[in-house]
């Protein structure tokens, strides 16, 4: 499998008044498309800064990052944005869903700033929901739905692009564990079935006990980057959960 | 032109989200162009009525009255005494070159009889120069002239509110009226010039030769045959009416056979002067007013910046999610333009009705005139769109240019 992802020597600085803080202190890997990958540490770790260069929100200070072949490096703020719009999916902890509107437009947001015909971007929001089991709330607003709901809206809404990455900062942050099981369950058949290479920052050894590699980060180095010897299947724990009263 | 339709249906779909703060936003432009709108019609309405009746006095007018003579140290009011005649009233047509044309009047208060019809009006006598200087046309029939005045023939022009009291819809036109025990034949019917910039119905009179009215109706002057009650004279154009007074005055004073260092034993007004002053307070007052209603405008289109930089800081999150999932910075710009735009143009649109109904309402209970220009319509609703490029565009820059990661954490 060709790399998606290739880090060399990944370098941040950070200025905080005039102490130049490092961040990110030269990391290297590579991700395989096809992937799930758990990115790990604690806090203050730079995990977080990773994820915003991994997903083209930030630029690094230097060495090179290489996203589905194209130097990511240094591009203009319009470029790393036309690259977000057609190559990456996002999926936040506080889910980021527009209030007042409903599922289905939240869907479609993304669609609104590439080429999609109008007529195209409603038949496409639906699809996506559909993939992720809420077709019947397509007309439902945010304040309706349930936290699991409407973070399975904003994993339609990463979806609605096709991308080739989803990149999900915390997602099951914000919820019980029957929802985060959920969600882990939703990633995992994306990952089998549609080949999306996913990365997921968490700290909860458990839910990265549902991804096929783990990366460890600590003080802007990596750590340990390891296979996971035996993934978990998210929907098969979900069965073995004791039913609740109709949630 | 695809991309400027999809970040005018991002705007309006997010202003209808946001309903209540959008009209909110939009009160302080409809507010001030309504105003504007409606104060300057307020304002032209009043120019243009003022212009009408100084129109309907007729053109470069002066007049002269009699009068103001000292008598053994009793000075006598104007009009007192008779010291004007026709002879004056033909030696300034004859001998002052920047009059264009004299007119000699008599007047004095009448009851008029038609079969059983009666009703008192004013008489003035007059020759048919007086048609050309008030600028009179005829409803009806014809004026009289020179020959009848030459002969003093009983023939009459009724001012169109005579002619309705005595005749109701008929034509009087060659039917006979009396006056003071004399049968006048109706002539003509003057076209109506309704109020004088004073207020008098200036379409409730008879006019009548001069000769015939001094002689028939009136009465002739015990002191002098020739007294006139007033003369009425027109310069030659707007500029010469200073230099036709002069010469005015320097005539009567040497036929009047006035010492240097008397008194006048006339006065001359100058009508013209009189009205001017008044329409231009009246233009003073419209761009007074006009101006005052632009600063609300102005307020308005600050109030639109302010929600718009408080909706951009609430909206930081959404700003960022955007930003994430693809939009460039044009495209958070012209969003954000567009919701300015669109504000303002709804408001001044909605406004420019507002004021319209308001101007009606004035004009309706208030009375008084309004004139709703398209020229102030079209420039307050242009103002507007301005307003908003020029109040969103602020706005609009700061969102552009959120940074993303730190829009996406913001709380």
């Amino acid at each position: 499998m060709a790399a998606i992802i290739n880090v060399h020597n990944l370098v941040k600085d950070f200025r905080l008044g005039e102490v130049p803080v490092h961040v990110l202190k030269g990391i290297s890997f590579a991700i395989e498309r096809g992937d799930f990958v758990a990115i790990m540490g604690p806090s203050g770790s730079g995990k977080s800064t990773l994820m915003n260069i991994l997903g083209c929100l930030d630029i690094p200070t230097s060495g090179s990052y290489t996203l589905d072949g194209i130097s990511v490096g240094q591009l203009e703020s319009d470029e790393l944005a036309e690259i977000r719009s057609h190559k990456i999916g996002f999926v936040f902890q506080q889910f980021n869903l527009l209030a007042r509107t409903s599922a289905v437009e939240n869907v479609e947001l993304p669609l609104l700033y590439t080429d999609t015909p109008a007529a195209d971007r409603r038949a496409r929001a639906h699809k996506a929901l559909l993939a992720v089991g809420l077709s019947a709330r397509a007309d439902h607003q945010p304040s309706q739905l349930s936290g699991g709901q409407q973070q399975r809206v904003a994993i339609a809404r990463a979806l609605v692009n096709d991308p080739g990455i989803i990149l999900a900062d915390e997602p099951t942050g914000a919820l019980d564990s029957r929802m985060g099981l959920e969600i882990m369950a939703i990633f995992q058949q994306l990952n089998r079935d549609k080949g999306i290479t996913l990365i997921v920052v968490t700290h909860d050894p458990e839910i990265a006990g549902y991804a096929l590699r783990t990366l460890h980060f600590k003080d802007g180095r990596l750590q340990q980057d390891e296979r996971v010897e035996h993934p978990r299947d998210a929907a098969a724990d979900l069965r073995a959960l004791p039913e609740e009263v109709a949630s | 032109m695809k991309k400027l339709l999809t970040s005018s249906r991002i705007a309006l779909r997010a202003l209808q989200v946001n309903r209540t703060r959008s009209a909110l936003t939009m009160l302080g432009i409809i507010i001030g162009v309504a105003a504007v709108i409606a104060m300057v019609g307020v304002g032209s309405g009043a120019t243009e009525r003022i212009q009408a009746q100084i129109q309907s006095i007729g053109s470069n007018l002066i007049i002269v009255l009699p009068g103001s003579i000292s008598s053994n140290g009793v000075r006598l009011g104007s009009g007192g005494v008779a010291t004007l005649t026709t002879d004056d009233a033909k030696a300034i047509a004859d001998e002052c070159p920047s009059v264009a044309l004299t007119a000699p009047t008599v007047r004095g208060g009448v009851q008029v009889v038609y079969g059983s019809n009666n009703w008192a009006t004013v008489v003035q006598g007059v020759t048919p120069d007086y048609m050309t200087l008030r600028d009179y046309t005829m409803l009806s029939g014809q004026f009289f002239t020179t020959q009848d005045v030459d002969a003093s023939a009983k023939v009459a022009v009724l001012g169109e509110t005579v002619a309705e009291n005595l005749f109701g819809a008929n034509d009087p036109t060659g039917q006979v009226v009396i006056i003071k025990n004399v049968p006048f034949t109706v002539s003509g019917v003057l076209t109506p010039k309704g109020q004088s910039p004073t207020g008098q119905d200036q379409d409730d009179v008879i006019l009548l030769p001069i000769s015939t009215a001094t002689q028939k109706v009136l009465g002739v002057n015990k002191a002098n045959a020739k007294a006139i009650g007033a003369l009425m004279v027109q310069a030659i154009n707007p500029q010469s009416i200073d230099q036709a007074i002069q010469e005015m005055e320097a005539l009567l004073r040497e036929r009047h056979r006035i010492l240097p260092g008397l008194d006048d034993d006339f006065s001359v007004r100058n009508l013209t002067e009189v009205f001017a002053a008044q329409e231009s307070s009246a233009q003073v007052m419209a761009v007074l007013l006009g101006a005052i209603a632009s600063v609300s405008l102005i307020v308005g289109g600050i109030g639109i910046m302010n929600i718009m930089l408080v909706s951009v800081t609430e909206r930081t999150r959404e700003i960022g999610l955007r930003l994430a999932v693809g939009a460039k910075r044009r495209d958070i710009l012209s969003q954000f333009l567009v919701e300015a735009v669109t504000l303002s143009l709804a408001g001044g649109l909605i406004g420019i009705l507002l004021g319209v109904t308001t101007s009606f309402a004035i004009s309706y209970f208030a009375q008084w005139s309004t004139d709703i220009g398209v020229l102030a319509v079209a420039v307050s609703f242009l103002f507007s769109a301005l307003v908003g490029v020029f109040f969103g565009y602020y706005p609009a820059r700061t969102a552009a240019f959120l940074n993303p990661i730190e829009a996406l954490r913001y709380e």
